[in-house]
């Protein structure tokens, strides 16, 4: 046989829904045999719910409402903590990249409570804000403000200056410089800080909903924790995986947009 | 391609007809009483970084209008010397005036094409081209200097996609539309390939001749400047050695006079023993068809 006719079973996996469908084999396989050994018996439920069990705890909590009120109470909490902390880590990242000495009045002091884990202040955080929504507020903003305020400061610091120095020679400065120059020059630094802080908006999240909380996914999965529903807690863990997901989509979008200059991110020409 | 060369060659003969008395360094005085191209004095430029001399004593005057080239070694001083007069840099001394006045007060009639391009990656190409220039109005003399580059269909692109020879046209297109009194040319086509600095030299000449502005340019190419150049100024040891006049008929052709040219000019680098200034230079050996000399 010759090396360029193709087999039957290369021919039969090049087509294009096989090719689709190959990803997919493995993951199937293995929700096969964890339903059929948790229908066995094999495997125990307070271990892990059959996954036919997980779609209906799932659809019950989807018809009596109750996982909007969770999902809507944790985007809330995600979205104002990384507001606040992303917005506050992009104004100082632009601070000290821009103003040398700014720099060396602040960046010191900032690198020394990035080496502070967010999680080990969380007996401090309980102390002052009390078990409200300020403790987990304080904790998202804290944890996501520093990958959006080093990759801004280094975003800054990295433009090219040929091309400063081109912008001033025709006649641009202050802020016009600073709009058409110097943030777009910045803006792929920081996009990728925005894209680190989104992953870690979740992970900061759930620590602080499962401390203590009266709504939230983290509420919901621990509550059900008690009663020992384990079908609710991987609910709740589809749900973290999925809007953390959501997040890095949305964070991609803004990329693609944004960067839509850039030959990256550019479509690839048809030839 | 071909469509970008006939209006290219078309301005050229278009701008060419009014101004045929420009090979003769006499008669070149412009007929409007205020010339557009603004007079270059540098006197006594020095420029020191730390205890190093890059520019000793160095005069330099330009006609309005006129069209200077400065050669020399790499390491001479050469590029420094633009940026002084851009403004990009400061002389340790020595006095820099357009029109008599200091230079530093007619910023904005200066205007400097880099080697590299220097586009804005994240503008579109029309918005590099009307850089500094307010609203719809900038934007229209943006489009129309485009398209006297012959980039016009181009304007909305990415100037990722563009070539190496077309940024550098819209590098000019850009340096174009702030009508400057003198523009300074810092080695622009020196990464281009030989067909399209051949095809920019024609443009650079033409639009040269249309808008009357002073120019100015940094070559490390001999034959490009004696192909542009009314006058080429030789920098060698930080200061100036040679200031040679060029007279041939525009548009320039690469006929005898002009190897004569050129050969002198290149005799008179070459005299000069390769000292501490440029150890690795080796002379290029090409086809003697398509004679270009590197220094």
């Amino acid at each position: 046989m010759s090396r360029t006719s193709s087999s039957p079973s290369e021919r039969f996996f090049s087509r294009p829904w096989i090719q689709a469908s190959l990803p997919w084999v493995f993951p199937v396989f293995v929700l096969a045999a964890w339903q059929v050994s948790s229908q066995a018996g094999w495997l125990s439920t307070r271990v892990l719910p059959e996954p036919w069990a997980v779609v209906k705890a799932f659809w019950a909590l989807t018809v009596s409402g109750e996982i909007w009120t969770h999902v809507a109470t944790s985007t809330w909490r995600a979205l104002v903590g990384f507001a606040i902390g992303g917005g506050l880590g992009l104004a100082l990242g632009l601070l000290t990249g821009t103003f040398r000495s700014a720099e060396t009045l602040l960046d010191s002091t900032l690198q020394m409570i990035r080496n502070i884990p967010a999680l080990a202040l969380i007996p401090l955080v309980i102390l002052w804000f009390g078990i409200d929504e300020t403790a987990k507020l304080f904790l998202v903003a804290l944890g996501v403000f520093f990958p959006v305020y080093l990759n801004t400061f280094h975003g800054i610091r990295s433009v090219d200056k040929g091309l400063i120095e081109m912008a001033r020679s025709y006649g641009l400065s202050g802020w016009p410089l600073y709009r058409q120059v110097i943030l777009p020059g910045a803006m792929a630094s920081i996009l990728v800080g925005v894209r680190f802080s989104l992953g870690l908006m979740w992970v900061l999240l759930i620590v602080a909903e499962t401390i203590s909380a009266q709504a939230g996914i983290g509420y919901m999965t621990m509550n059900a924790r008690e009663f020992l529903q384990t079908d609710v807690v991987l609910v709740g863990i589809l749900l973290y995986a999925l809007l953390g997901k959501l997040a890095d989509v949305a964070a991609k979008g803004l990329e693609r947009w944004w960067l839509r200059w850039h030959p990256g991110y550019q479509p690839q020409p048809k030839t | 391609m071909s469509q970008q060369d006939l209006q290219i060659q078309g301005g050229t003969v278009a701008a060419c007809a009014p101004v045929q008395g420009r090979s003769e360094p006499v008669a070149r005085a412009p007929a409007t009483h205020r010339p557009h191209g603004a007079a270059v004095d540098a006197s006594g430029i020095v420029k020191r970084y730390g205890d190093r001399d890059v520019l000793q004593n160095v005069d330099l005057r330009i006609e309005p209008g006129e069209f200077v080239s400065i050669v020399g070694r790499s390491g001479c001083g050469k590029s420094t010397l633009l940026r002084l007069l851009a403004g990009l840099e400061t002389a340790t001394s020595g006095r820099i005036s357009l029109d008599g006045d200091d230079a530093q007060l007619h910023r904005q009639d200066i205007r400097i094409m880099f080697q590299d391009a220097r586009l804005l990656p994240w503008k579109r190409v029309l918005d590099n081209v009307a850089l500094g220039l307010p609203g719809a109005e900038g934007r229209e003399r943006a489009a129309e200097a485009l398209a006297q580059v012959g980039l016009a269909d181009r304007a909305k692109e990415w100037p990722a996609v563009l070539s190496g020879g077309q940024r550098q046209r819209v590098a000019l297109a850009r340096a174009l539309v702030h009508a400057p009194r003198l523009l300074l040319l810092d080695e622009p086509l020196g990464a281009l390939d030989a067909l399209t600095r051949i095809e920019m030299h024609r443009l650079i000449e033409s639009l040269w001749q249309r808008h009357g502005f002073t120019a100015l340019l940094v070559t490390h190419d001999v034959a490009e400047s004696v192909a542009l150049a009314d006058r080429v100024v030789l920098i060698e040891d930080h200061r100036i050695a040679l200031d040679q006049r060029v007279d041939l008929p525009r548009p320039r052709h690469r006929n005898p006079a002009f190897a004569a040219y050129e050969e002198q000019i290149l005799n008179r680098v070459l005299q000069q023993p390769e000292g501490e200034v440029a150890p690795d230079w080796v002379p290029e050996t090409t086809a003697a068809h398509a004679l270009r000399w590197a220094v």
